[in-house]
């Protein structure tokens, strides 16, 4: 894969890296395979380029952008997160992107823009996962406006200074670190700005153990796995659990839900 | 080839000793694998939940051996067949002991607390806990002595191993987030030899 120039930025400076082999071989694309290594596996036939995004709904007119294009809007910069899976296992991840917010901004919402969805590409030809009933495809995400504005949030295109890997969603995905992992949104090929907050994919899977929030909180168990606590990829057999924090110890991003019952809002 | 090695074979005895050595050769050799890729670092990014799934599925294909006993038996008329089955069930509680230890250790690093938080408040494990549980009195009377101690109520206890069953395939099938492909193929290997099991008793009674 190709080098990928970023700036570095102070995010997670203290965290010690996943190791590139493990983010790009334990990966969560059920449109590869339901399987862990099935993505990285599968997707080495999958084209992200050319690659064009839609971007429409509430707007002032529908557009239409390019990688190229998207690169432009803001400087990419080197953020490095840590990444919650629901499935109670995280990863410290240095993604290359730019906020999300730099295409919001361009874009030019109208007021009736209350949400923001993101539609997955969806291919059964060249993504044998999709051909599968597994999931109501193509895979849909979404984040309520406030949330898509807060500086965390990315458009990822790269990781470990690299073209992103079609494995970890490339050309671009989305990147929420205060969400479980299920919310990043890969291969984006639409962004819609609606009134309505959207139904995501695990929602509809499985709307009592998936909400549209989908915040960490170790508060809020998932009816299989355990939020209290999660096992760090890579850091050995006998390294035992860590404690999850809450909103992933990003707790920057508490205002957005300020007066919320997020028990009920999970 | 076949003749030349045949005499061994020649007396029941002989059978179920080379039967016998093939089952621990094929129960071994998983663990083998395991230790392998834990020595060589082969384990993937997630080697706990490596070991735990591993250890389960092959308790549970130990299981579905020790079942599969029975109507094979019965179909085959294979009577010396019930001298291994035993061994295929001790098999199962030495694969299922590695599961939960793994669990208990690797996982959760004994943390009491934790771990009894997980077991009430996630089914898929409290259904575990229960089947592994249910398997210690069977492992506990697998003695010759306990038969014959234990007569007609030994084969009531060992009843239990269905009940093991159905909820050893429950825990599987909670476990998985969404694409349910592997449990439906054991539940339905678990079906089929049921059902054979009750055909081939039913046909013989007749």
């Amino acid at each position: 894969t190709a080098a990928l120039a970023a700036r570095k930025t102070t995010y997670g400076q203290d965290e010690k890296l996943t190791s590139y082999e493990d983010i790009t071989s334990y990966n969560n694309y059920y449109e590869f395979g339901t399987g862990k290594a099935d993505p990285a596996r599968e997707a080495v036939l999958f084209k992200p380029a050319p690659w064009t995004i839609k971007v429409e709904g509430a707007i002032k007119q529908p557009k239409t952008l390019d990688i190229e294009q998207l690169i432009k809007l803001a400087p990419l910069e080197e953020r490095i997160y840590r990444m919650r899976c629901v499935e109670g296992w995280s990863m410290v991840i240095p993604w290359i992107g730019l906020p999300l917010k730099a295409l919001i901004d361009w874009a030019q919402p109208t007021g009736d823009a209350k949400y923001i969805e993101f539609v997955s590409h969806n291919d059964p030809r060249h993504m044998p996962g999709a051909r599968l009933p597994v999931l109501d495809w193509p895979y849909v995400e979404g984040l309520r406006m406030d949330e898509a504005m807060q500086p965390l949030a990315i458009l990822a295109v790269g990781l470990y200074g690299k073209v992103l890997p079609n494995q970890n969603g490339a050309p671009v995905r989305l990147v929420v670190p205060w969400k479980y992992g299920f919310k990043g949104a890969k291969a984006i090929s639409t962004i819609r700005f609606v009134e309505k907050m959207p139904t995501t994919t695990w929602v509809k899977a499985g709307p009592r153990e998936y909400g549209f929030y989908a915040n960490v909180n170790p508060q809020v168990d998932h009816p299989r796995w355990t939020q209290s606590s999660e096992k760090r990829i890579g850091a050995g057999l006998f390294a035992g659990r860590i404690k999850t924090r809450m909103f992933n110890g990003y707790d920057e991003v508490g205002q957005l839900y300020a007066g919320m019952d997020l028990k009920k809002n999970f | 080839m076949l003749r030349s090695i045949s005499p061994l074979f020649s007396s029941p005895l002989a059978r179920i000793r080379a039967l016998k050595a093939l089952i621990w050769l094929g129960a071994c050799l998983p663990l083998l694998r395991l230790l392998v890729l834990a020595v060589t670092d082969d384990l993937g990014a997630n080697p706990v939940e490596f070991i735990e799934r591993f250890t389960g599925t092959w308790a549970l294909v130990f299981l579905l051996l020790s079942l599969s006993i029975t109507p094979l038996r019965l179909w085959a008329g294979l009577s010396w067949l019930i001298a291994v089955r035993r061994l295929l069930g001790l098999w199962m509680f030495a694969y299922a002991c590695v599961h939960v230890l793994s669990y208990l250790w690797l996982d959760y690093s004994f943390d009491w607390p934790d771990i009894g938080h997980d077991i009430v408040k996630h089914p898929y494990v409290l259904v575990g806990a229960s089947a592994f549980l249910l398997t210690l009195p069977l492992a506990a009377t697998s003695s010759q002595r306990a038969i014959r101690a234990l007569k007609q109520r030994w084969k009531r206890l060992h009843q239990l191993v269905y009940v093991i069953a159905v909820l050893a395939l429950l825990h599987y099938w909670w476990l998985v987030k969404k694409d349910v492909t592997e449990p439906v193929i054991y539940s339905l290997l678990f079906a089929g030899l049921m059902l054979a099991r009750w055909w081939l008793t039913f046909e013989r009674r007749r």
